[in-house]
């Protein structure tokens, strides 16, 4: 290992996690607060550091198209985007998981309007929770170049789109000491893309055109699949990318010294009374959080979600099955609009009949970038820890740092 | 018969009848009166707009001209295109139902 | 195979047996657009009839390679394949995009005006039939004006065609050219001459649709012959910003007499309920486009 720390922003940091991945094409379009990671891969590319074509496309449309089309042809592909970007790309996001292409992208999580708002939540990349895509949340700047790295090896080994998702301006803009990994390691570490598409003139295919409800068979006798079994393989891919990722995350910390954890990390969760979960930088904040109330005798302990899709549920049964937590608090930048947080539900689905029940508050904050500190955070966790000592063990959706009438 | 696909996305090969016999499509069916078609009359290569007008590229230019009937669909261009007339729309005689 | 008496490929790169329309004005035009193409060609389509005529999974009609893509893709997934093959440098294969006239003129503008503007080295094909024929024929922007269509089904197209070839021009495009099924020959040369020239690409197939058109399939060549007759297709060529007429345009332009609209108008059951007024004026536009085509003609 070489000791390579730099100080570095989010974007700074997945920038150079793509130049080291050896990415062949990129194509993206600006968008706050992902701009500046592009300009950095443009100046890689301009200067010569980077062996890649950058296609400065007019849309994000346009840049997941080009990645789909370019990933298609076997080159490794790379996009990032935020927000509207993203709601804007959300068809070619079917196409490249329908398509089964090893498309890697960050999305700088921002809020979506209206009215606009340019400040961090996560409501741009949970809204794309159905489309096929691995996404993984991260906490902070070293973990964004280590999983911009682990991403290509995932995605290429199960042939499915992977979103590395990391909030805007907290991870983006701000700077970090980050250590940056050798760059023969990671050529290493990332084997050569091979794609499972053929465009050949040699050996003509149509790819992706009409399919019918049910199977049919080719010319050669073969029983083909209908919509519906390429719909469960990509199911199917999803599923089985977890000992995948989790493979990849470990052989990662071996060669590289760092861990992040695969699905799930934890902060003081093993004798917890009261736990926090959230992705990204919230999760972040909650560990400081902890150590607040610790302090107050309250012994609060941090579950860390990094992989949201596929979502980790026997893992998350396990972590908490092992505590015998009071309550279980999440802290999420998003809302499905009419239920409640859209991590709360997929946590509460993922504890459905499992022995270990705890009280269950959603706490919804930080949106479009409404700052959310750490004594807010304890704040919050006291208060509920008061209601569910009074008996009260329903499920609430609270709106943290919210007017509320 | 082979039971399993393995592709993971959805890849076409080439075969003809994609569509099926399209030939069964046909109300109406191409007959070639060679007498009067010109490149059987001058035995040599010529005219051929059957061939170039045909949408479906299922008449070949040979001599006598031949028409591929079971993928032929009965639009009718060559018979309308051709110059002096050798080409006639027959019905089929099917009825539906 | 070598070439026939038209100096035609004689290979057939539509197989027998494919799903599009009896008479259809584009197979015409495709069957020798890929003759010129010829194997060495990676094509990229959006939904369209374009989409039915290369077939559903998992058979194909056509023997060279095709990525299929979403509606309002098509340049920018060509731009991807060209980009993508640099990246892994595969030389000496020609990227085409094929869209209808939605997929060009409406939907498909955005990403090909920015594929154009950055000179991506593909050719853009579109099939114009003058509606979302594959849909079951609803207006776009490149209906002509007094055309019944499901979605002007009372009161016809009130507005005239948008002028496609000259949004492209504004591209400052090396080659640009305007084809017609019925003049395969001229259809042919264009095809092989723009896979000549690096940069954009831009040539449009005037497509007659016998189904959209409301004439039967047996005059698909006759109904493309009256266009080009009246000039309400003009066969022409813009190399390198020097415009000039084509085939039977040319002949046209030096000394014939054109057509009257009306006998294009009174061919195809879509024109029924045009008024007289649209008539008129869809002849004296399109002589004011013919006679600025002769003006800046070149030889």
């Amino acid at each position: 290992m070489t000791d390579n720390c730099q100080i570095l922003t989010g974007n700074q940091a997945a920038a150079i996690g793509v130049k080291l991945s050896g990415v062949q094409v990129v194509s993206a379009y600006p968008i706050t607060p992902q701009t500046s990671l592009t300009e950095t891969l443009s100046q890689y590319i301009e200067g010569g550091e980077l062996e890649a074509e950058y296609v400065r496309v007019e849309s994000e449309h346009s840049a997941m198209t080009v990645c789909i089309a370019a990933s298609t042809v076997g080159a490794r592909v790379f996009t990032s985007t935020s927000s509207h970007g993203l709601l804007y790309m959300h068809e070619q996001l079917h196409w490249a998981a329908g398509s089964r292409l090893p498309v890697v992208m960050c999305c700088v999580n921002r809020g979506v309007g209206a009215p606009w708002s340019i400040f961090n939540d996560q409501q741009d990349s949970i809204a794309q929770r159905d489309t096929g895509w691995i996404q993984i949340y991260c906490r902070d700047n070293q973990e964004i170049i280590d999983t911009v790295i682990q991403a290509y090896r995932i995605a290429e080994a199960v042939y499915a789109p992977v979103m590395v998702c990391y909030d805007g301006f907290v991870l983006s803009h701000t700077t970090m000491p980050v250590e940056v990994p050798d760059e023969e390691a990671v050529r290493a570490f990332l084997p050569p893309y091979k794609p499972h598409t053929i465009l050949d003139p040699h050996d003509p295919r149509n790819i992706n055109p009409v399919i019918f409800p049910w199977r049919r068979m080719d010319a050669e006798g073969c029983l083909r699949d209908g919509y519906m079994e390429l719909r469960y393989k990509l199911q199917k891919a999803l599923e089985e990318a977890k000992p995948v990722i989790a493979d990849v995350s470990r052989a990662y910390g071996r060669i590289f010294g760092r861990d992040h954890g695969g699905f799930l990390w934890q902060y003081r969760l093993d004798d917890a009374d009261v736990i926090l979960a959230g992705m990204g930088s919230i999760a972040t904040e909650a560990t400081m959080a902890t150590d607040m109330l610790r302090k107050e005798g309250i012994k609060a302990g941090v579950l860390g979600i990094r992989l949201y899709r596929p979502f980790p549920r026997e893992e998350i049964r396990e972590a908490i099955g092992n505590i015998k937590a009071k309550a279980l608090l999440i802290f999420e930048k998003d809302i499905s609009y009419g239920y409640e947080g859209a991590l709360c539900s997929d946590v509460k689905a993922a504890l459905y009949g499992s022995a270990v029940q705890p009280p269950i508050h959603d706490f919804i904050c930080g949106l479009g970038g409404r700052d959310v500190k750490a004594s807010e955070i304890a704040d919050g966790v006291k208060a509920s820890l008061n209601t569910v000592d009074e008996g009260d063990s329903r499920p609430q959706t609270i709106w943290l740092n919210c007017r509320k009438g | 018969m082979e039971d399993k696909d393995h592709h993971i996305s959805a890849m076409c090969k080439p075969a003809p009848g994609e569509a099926g016999k399209t030939g069964d499509w046909r109300d109406v069916r191409p007959v070639i009166n060679h007498e009067k078609c010109t490149p059987f009359i001058k035995k040599k290569p010529s005219c051929f707009l059957c061939w170039l007008y045909c949408p479906e590229g299922v008449i070949r230019d040979t001599i006598p001209v031949q028409i591929d009937l079971d993928y032929c669909k009965g639009c009718g261009i060559c018979a309308e295109e051709c110059p002096v007339g050798a080409i006639t729309m027959v019905s089929e005689g099917k009825h539906d139902g | 195979m070598g070439e026939n008496i038209f100096k035609i490929d004689e290979r057939e790169y539509i197989l027998p047996g494919s799903r599009a329309c009896q008479g259809c004005g584009l197979s015409l035009a495709y069957r020798h657009a890929l003759k010129a193409l010829g194997q060495n060609t990676i094509l990229t389509i959006p939904a369209s009839c374009l989409t039915v005529l290369h077939g559903l999974y998992p058979i194909t009609s056509v023997e060279i390679p095709c990525l299929n893509c979403t509606f309002a893709s098509t340049a920018a997934s060509a731009s991807g394949l060209v980009a993508g093959l640099k990246a892994i440098k595969r030389t000496g294969l020609t990227v085409v995009a094929v869209a209808g006239d939605g997929g060009t003129y409406d939907i498909g503008i955005q990403a090909l005006s920015g594929a154009a503007e950055r000179g991506t080295d593909f050719i853009f094909v579109c099939y114009d039939n003058e509606g979302y024929m594959n849909t079951g024929t609803q207006r776009s922007s490149a209906t002509p004006p007094g055309a019944l269509t499901t979605t002007t089904p009372v009161l016809t197209k009130l507005e005239p065609k948008k002028d496609m070839l000259k949004i492209m021009e504004a591209h400052s495009l090396p080659y640009i050219a305007s084809v017609n099924p019925s003049y395969p020959r001229d259809l042919y040369e264009k095809f092989t001459k723009a896979k000549l020239f690096k940069g954009t690409r831009y040539i449009q197939i005037y497509a007659p649709c016998p189904p959209g058109w409301a004439y039967l399939p047996k005059d698909t060549v006759k109904i493309g012959r009256m266009a080009v007759e009246t000039g309400i297709c003009v066969l022409f060529e813009i190399e390198n910003g020097r415009f000039r007429f084509t085939g039977r345009s040319k002949v046209l332009a030096k000394k014939g007499k054109r057509l009257s609209v009306a006998d294009y108008l009174d061919a195809q059951g879509r024109f029924r309920q045009m008024s007289r007024d649209q008539a008129v004026q869809l002849q004296q536009s399109v002589d004011e486009k013919w006679e600025e085509y002769v003006r800046r003609a070149v030889e």
